[in-house]
């Protein structure tokens, strides 16, 4: 693609103590593109993402976001987590969760303009919260939590998206329409979206490329590319077989007693990832 | 049956002169109403009620000993409750973590707090009131310094409202969007100490919770719309204490019983309308069928 990379990163290396999650990252991600970042628990998706973020250091290389160092946070980054239940009383409706996005880190008290007012109320129907526009955050189904954060994440325009397991909990109805939504969101506008799961069949038909990161190294390519039994277990550096059944990937095998359904889960839960407080 | 004790706590001879008496406890007051409410949502919303009892009785510290040594008792109060916020605010970013360095300073503030009023040789009555509350002690200085204060807290309040709230619901996502979170949570622990050093004037150490939770728990049950929660949070902790400081005109008794009577009476309202307005499914929430019924439960409050 001939358009200048939304997000850019050079030989990027991310390293705690002794053990290195990922090293010489070269990756440039285009306006639009949908980028899957895969590999079993502990292998640093989120933390990849966190330092797409700037909220974690590299230990090697840089990033770019829009042609300039990451930095802590910004306005054109949509970001979207895993569904986590809302406390009751949390002082929200779900048409204020969605209007955060674009007025949550102004100082002051946050009106909203009048335009603003109609931007809110264009991404409640986008995202098809209409219905729950007015209840509380509170009593959203995981689902829909996790529409309103999807057109809270879209609320500033952004140029990349960055999901962080979205679909986690949720049923394979509601993935499904989180996905389309996402999906519909960078074609119509744009915006690049780098996708951290554990399991991409969900997302399968949207995904571009694959990020496959696992034991330290990484391969990147089509889901065509890399989802092959050879490549996996060159990666993983032991025998792994992708097996194709009704329309689904399942990735068995990746360390021996951790076979599980459709995805390689490595015993390590070295993850160094923590709140961002 | 038992009229006197009754007389005692409910009476209204010389009321119009009273209250002129304790003019400068009824404005302390309804500012401190509006402190208490403003502040009261995001209390709840960061998970801080238990902090505010701790930073309470070490302000109750920093003032026994402004007693006993003899220099201002707000200075004291005040610098009592803004260190310990600041500890709670920088050593405690996980709630379990939060909870166990309270629990540690709180019994050692109190001690404090004891020993310097043991110690002190003045009256008795100021060593009561820093406890559980006083009525005409509100001399003009000290206003002027109540009311400073609270100007303080109002004002840094209204600037970082909506960042802050953002920050309080949902800080991974606030941080994501540039939001300084980290920032935000040590302003807004001062801006705690200072509210409640403030508060302890009035109240006393030991009731502050019933004006910076209890009204914007009350109000909680009622709405979650944003513009509302705090408005009924103010509202309900300034007739708290307003009511509180007029009904106890009357017996000699401490202010505090009956602040905390009134807040704790409207939160009860608001629970059970509250919990009615739910039954009814009155969620904010169009028609739709099979939608799940939200689960009402999970407020401690």
């Amino acid at each position: 693609m001939s358009a200048e990379p939304v997000l850019r990163l050079r030989g990027a290396a991310m390293r705690f103590g002794d053990r290195e999650l990922w090293a010489n990252l070269d990756l440039d991600v285009a306006p639009g593109e949908f980028i899957a970042v895969l590999g079993p628990n502990g292998a640093g998706k989120t933390t990849l993402l966190k330092a797409v973020l700037g909220q974690q250091a590299l230990s090697g290389g840089e990033i770019e976001f829009l042609r300039r160092p990451v930095r802590r946070g910004h306005r054109r980054i949509g970001y979207i987590p895993q569904q986590r239940l809302m406390e009751s009383g949390t002082p929200l409706r779900t048409r204020d969760m969605i209007a955060l996005g674009i007025t949550g880190h102004r100082f002051g008290l946050g009106r909203e303009t009048r335009a603003e007012k109609a931007r809110v109320d264009s991404l409640v129907e986008q995202v098809g919260a209409t219905t729950f526009a007015m209840a509380p955050v509170a009593s959203l189904s995981g689902g829909e939590q996790q529409r309103a954060r999807v057109g809270q994440a879209l609320a500033s325009d952004p140029a990349l998206l960055l999901c962080d397991e979205p679909l986690i909990s949720l049923d394979l109805r509601h993935q499904r329409g989180v996905t389309e939504l996402i999906d519909q969101q960078r074609r119509t506008t744009g915006a690049a979206v780098v996708f951290v799961t554990h399991d991409v069949n969900p997302i399968l038909d949207a995904v571009d490329r694959v990020v496959y990161i696992a034991g330290g190294r990484f391969t990147i390519g089509t889901p065509d590319e890399v989802l092959q039994a050879d490549v996996l277990s060159d990666l993983y550096g032991t025998p792994v077989d992708v097996v194709r059944t009704m329309g689904r990937i399942v990735i068995v095998g990746g360390s021996e007693a951790h076979d599980h359904d459709h995805h390689v889960d490595h015993a390590d839960d070295l993850d160094p990832e923590g709140p961002v407080r | 049956m038992n009229l006197d004790v009754l007389t005692h706590i409910l009476s209204f001879e010389n009321f119009g002169e009273l209250v002129v008496l304790v003019r400068n406890s009824i404005i302390a007051g309804a500012v401190l109403g509006v402190v208490g409410g403003l502040i009261g949502p995001f209390v709840i919303t960061r998970n801080l009620p238990f902090a505010v009892h701790g930073i309470s009785e070490l302000s109750f510290a920093g003032a026994s000993i402004a007693l006993l040594v003899g220099v201002n008792v707000v200075t004291g109060s005040v610098v009592g409750s803004v260190l310990a916020a600041l500890i709670i605010g920088l050593l405690g970013n996980r709630a379990r973590e939060r909870n166990s360095i309270i629990a540690v300073l709180m019994p050692f503030g109190l001690g404090l707090g004891i020993l310097s009023l043991a110690l002190y040789q003045g009256r008795a009555a100021n060593k009561f009131g820093l406890l559980t509350g006083q009525i005409v002690s509100v001399d003009n200085p000290q206003l002027g310094w109540l009311l400073g204060i609270s100007a303080v807290v109002v004002v840094t309040l209204f600037v970082v409202w909506r960042p802050l709230t953002f920050a309080s619901v949902d800080p991974d996502v606030a941080a994501a969007a540039g939001v300084p979170v980290r920032g935000l949570s040590i302003v807004f622990m001062l801006a705690l100490g200072l509210a409640v050093a403030v508060s302890v004037q009035i109240v006393g150490a030991l009731l502050v919770l019933s004006l910076l939770v209890t009204p914007a728990a009350a109000a909680l049950r009622l709405t979650v719309a944003p513009l509302w929660v705090p408005i009924l949070s103010v509202v309900f902790a300034v007739t708290s204490v307003v009511g509180g400081i007029l009904l106890a005109l009357g017996g000699g008794l401490p202010i505090s019983p009956y602040v905390t009577t009134i807040s704790f009476a409207i939160w009860l309202v608001c629970r059970i309308v509250g919990g009615r307005r739910s039954a009814r499914g009155r969620g904010g929430r169009a028609q739709e069928p099979g939608a799940p019924t939200p689960s009402r439960e999970k407020v401690a409050a």
